[in-house]
């Protein structure tokens, strides 16, 4: 166990678009905490550049974005952007909500590392998290 | 009734049979409780009744209306079928509205898109990528006039889920009659407006609590005096439910939200039998059948209660709690479907057996998108299964008298006034709120589900058993066209354009005028500003220079 691998992931939990479905968002928040894991959670109705400044204020290894409201072939996409005009590649991108098997490998080809959906296990995202997003930085 | 010493027997010779039948481990490995928590015992009896059976339950129709709100009930006339629809411009909508009354169904119920909800017009920055994915989008006056074309206003209850800016799209709605020569007295319907539980749970809002809450006392106020017919406000707990609040709490919360509602409307100087017998209720039916048909019953007999005992009422109608159900939206998986219609079909049941006023079935593709038409058919089918196939509608509160519901209804109402002592403790449900309090008790209980369901203990079927078939998921789900959004954006830009502007912002800046003074009803000045097109969110943006807007504090 090296020290890169004992500093705590940082991740951000954020709720994009309009929608005020906010159970899943906290339940993934409170899991990832309790996994040992700083969690900022962002609050609702935040816009694409609001949670991209979280993330770069909070020096995130991961962004969590959960959506419920049908939006997310919109906000995804503008989040992957801004943070790549911001020069930002490492950070880990998944995404949770309702959100139809149709548009998950679109969303991975834009550089979303997991789509969680509906009946997701909260230790399957704990896990994933740790392994992609853990040790990474320095 | 038992007497003292029978009861005694009764409850040694339970014991015996008790130890007898359980004595050795000869349970299964289950959780014996609700999915609220609560504890279910094997067997309920006679000792597990109130003290007094014939005054906790009464008769239908008889105070305490533990049986029903209406003598007749079922018998005299069915529970309205209001299936919940709405997407993309009004004009789609108008024409699922017209499908949905073609194949049967009695009310409308009308879902509108998070900009509407929010007050944001569908081109504010904020509604891009939003605008008709969950619901309607509804702008201006003209759309409401196009979302009820060829809908006969006078003979339809039309109820609209909207809250933060329900006094808007009110005023929408009744202009929108008014221009075919309905006058508002002859509406029936519902407005939502419960703004208490949107900062509890649903979490769309245009305004802090303080002025939200004269917003809805203004509607209370202005439709006891001008719609005699229309319930101004539905007291929702099916979003607290949603949420992850246990059955509970849903319960607790929605009454004492409802009577904080009427605890500001006499305050504002209204009796309470001139609006009380307008408020609706709104509750969830999820899938712990028997504790939802207890949690209906039991929320009757504390608003009768509460609303003769420490309101005065005098007026048996402000007495009656009428609600709508609809099912568990939550309790439905992504996996495997078509089981939803079972967990639909039984949820209905139960909102049935509780003896609902109208039902909204879900349709079984809703865990992954907003249902297709030929789902909606088979949700509209189920209720009209259960009312004409199965014989469930025949005899009234068929369970009433059941050790079990009787006892679980007792449960319920213990547990409500629990709720309701440490919100009084707190200064009263608008303290309570500004404080988290019920925010974080239902957060508490989505954890504690949550892990349940994790750890294998309460099992989902789909989801953490039964799993053979998940791989068989795919249905045809509806796709919102893209295209729906510039087109709504260029209806609005065209409205714009069209209307007398010097007119319209004249009645903008007499609504912020009024909007600063603390005893003047909005709803005239909403009404104006609605007859000189002003758009919904030119109306929110102006009240919230008064008001200004909310922010929740992050929490988890």
């Amino acid at each position: 166990m090296g020290a890169a691998t004992e500093k705590k992931i940082r991740v951000v939990v954020a709720k994009p678009g309009l929608d005020g479905h906010d159970r899943g968002a906290k339940i993934i928040a409170r899991a990832l905490r309790d996994a040992g894991m700083e969690v900022i959670y962002t609050g609702l109705h935040q816009t694409p550049e609001q949670i991209v400044e979280t993330a770069i204020q909070e020096d995130a290894d991961a962004v969590g974005l959960s959506i419920l409201s049908g939006a997310h072939m919109t906000l995804v996409p503008r989040v992957i952007e801004l943070l790549s005009d911001q020069g930002i590649e490492d950070v880990l991108v998944t995404v949770g909500g309702t959100i139809p098997a149709d548009d998950v490998p679109q969303l991975k080809a834009l550089g979303v590392a997991e789509v969680f959906g509906p009946g997701a296990n909260t230790q399957e995202i704990v896990d994933f998290i740790r392994e992609r997003a853990g040790g990474v930085k320095t | 009734m038992a007497t003292h010493v029978d009861m005694g027997q009764t409850r040694e010779r339970l014991e015996r049979w008790q130890r007898e039948v359980f004595g050795r481990g000869t349970e299964r490995d289950e959780l014996f409780e609700t999915i609220s928590g609560e504890p279910v015992k094997p067997l309920y009896s006679e000792a597990d009744l109130p003290a007094d059976t014939e005054a906790a339950i009464g008769l239908p129709g008889e105070y305490p209306y533990t049986r029903g709100v209406y003598g007749s009930m079922y018998r005299g006339r069915l529970w309205t079928m209001r299936q919940f629809a709405g997407y993309g411009t009004a004009q789609e909508t108008n024409a699922r509205f017209r499908y949905l009354l073609d194949h049967g169904q009695t009310g409308l119920s009308t879902a509108f898109d998070m900009p509407s909800l929010m007050g944001h017009d569908s081109d504010h920055p904020r509604s891009l990528g939003e605008v008709g994915r969950e619901g309607v989008a509804i702008d201006t006056l003209q759309d409401m006039e196009t979302l009820f074309d060829h809908i006969p206003l006078d003979r339809v209850s039309v109820s609209m889920t909207i809250n933060a800016p329900a006094a808007i799209m009110l005023a929408f709605y009744v202009v929108a009659a008014e221009r075919r020569g309905i006058p508002p007295e002859r509406l029936d319907g519902t407005i939502q407006t419960d703004i208490l539980k949107e900062y509890i749970a649903q979490k769309e809002w245009c305004f802090p609590v303080d002025p939200a809450m004269r917003l809805v006392t203004d509607m209370i106020e202005w439709c006891a005096r001008h719609m005699p017919r229309w319930h101004p406000i539905s007291i929702s707990g099916y979003h607290i439910r949603e949420a992850g609040s246990t059955a509970a709490q849903e319960l607790a919360f929605t009454l004492k939200d409802g009577l904080t509602y009427v605890e500001y409307a006499v305050a504002r100087g209204l009796a309470v039998d001139e609006f009380a017998a307008r408020l609706s209720f709104f509750f969830n039916a999820h899938i712990d059948f028997f504790e939802e048909i207890a949690k209906y019953r039991a929320a009757r007999r504390i608003w009768a209660r509460e609303l003769r005992e420490r309101f005065g009422a005098r007026d048996e109608r402000s007495l009656l709690m009428r609600f709508h159900t609809q099912t568990a939206g939550v309790s439905l998986t992504a996996q495997q479907p078509l089981n939803n219609i079972v967990r639909t079909a039984i949820e209905a049941l139960a909102g049935v057996l509780g003896g609902t006023q109208s039902l909204h079935t879900n349709s079984f593709d809703e865990a992954l998108a907003l249902p297709t038409e030929e789902a909606v058919r088979v949700a509209l089918r189920t209720q009209q299964i259960i009312a004409s196939e199965t014989g469930v509608a025949n005899t009234i509160d068929p369970l009433g008298g059941s050790y079990h519901v009787e006892a679980m209804t007792d449960l319920m109402e213990q547990r409500c006034y629990e709720y309701f002592d440490k919100i009084d403790r707190l200064g009263g449900m608008v303290e309570a709120v500004k404080r988290g309090f019920p925010q974080r008790e239902i957060a508490d209980a989505a954890f504690r589900y949550q892990r349940e369901v994790e750890s294998g203990a309460r099992k989902v079927v789909g989801v953490n058993s039964y799993r053979e078939g998940n791989e068989h998921d795919g249905i045809p789900i509806l796709r919102i066209d893209p295209q729906l959004e510039p087109k709504q954006i260029a209806r609005l830009r065209a409205i714009r354009e069209r209307r007398d502007g010097t007119a319209t912002a004249r009645t903008l800046q007499q609504l912020r005028l009024a909007a600063a003074e603390e005893d003047e009803n909005l709803m005239p000045l909403l009404l104006d500003a609605a007859r000189a097109e002003a758009t919904e969110g030119e109306m929110v943006a102006a009240l919230q220079e008064v008001f200004g807007s909310f922010r929740e504090a992050p929490v988890f």
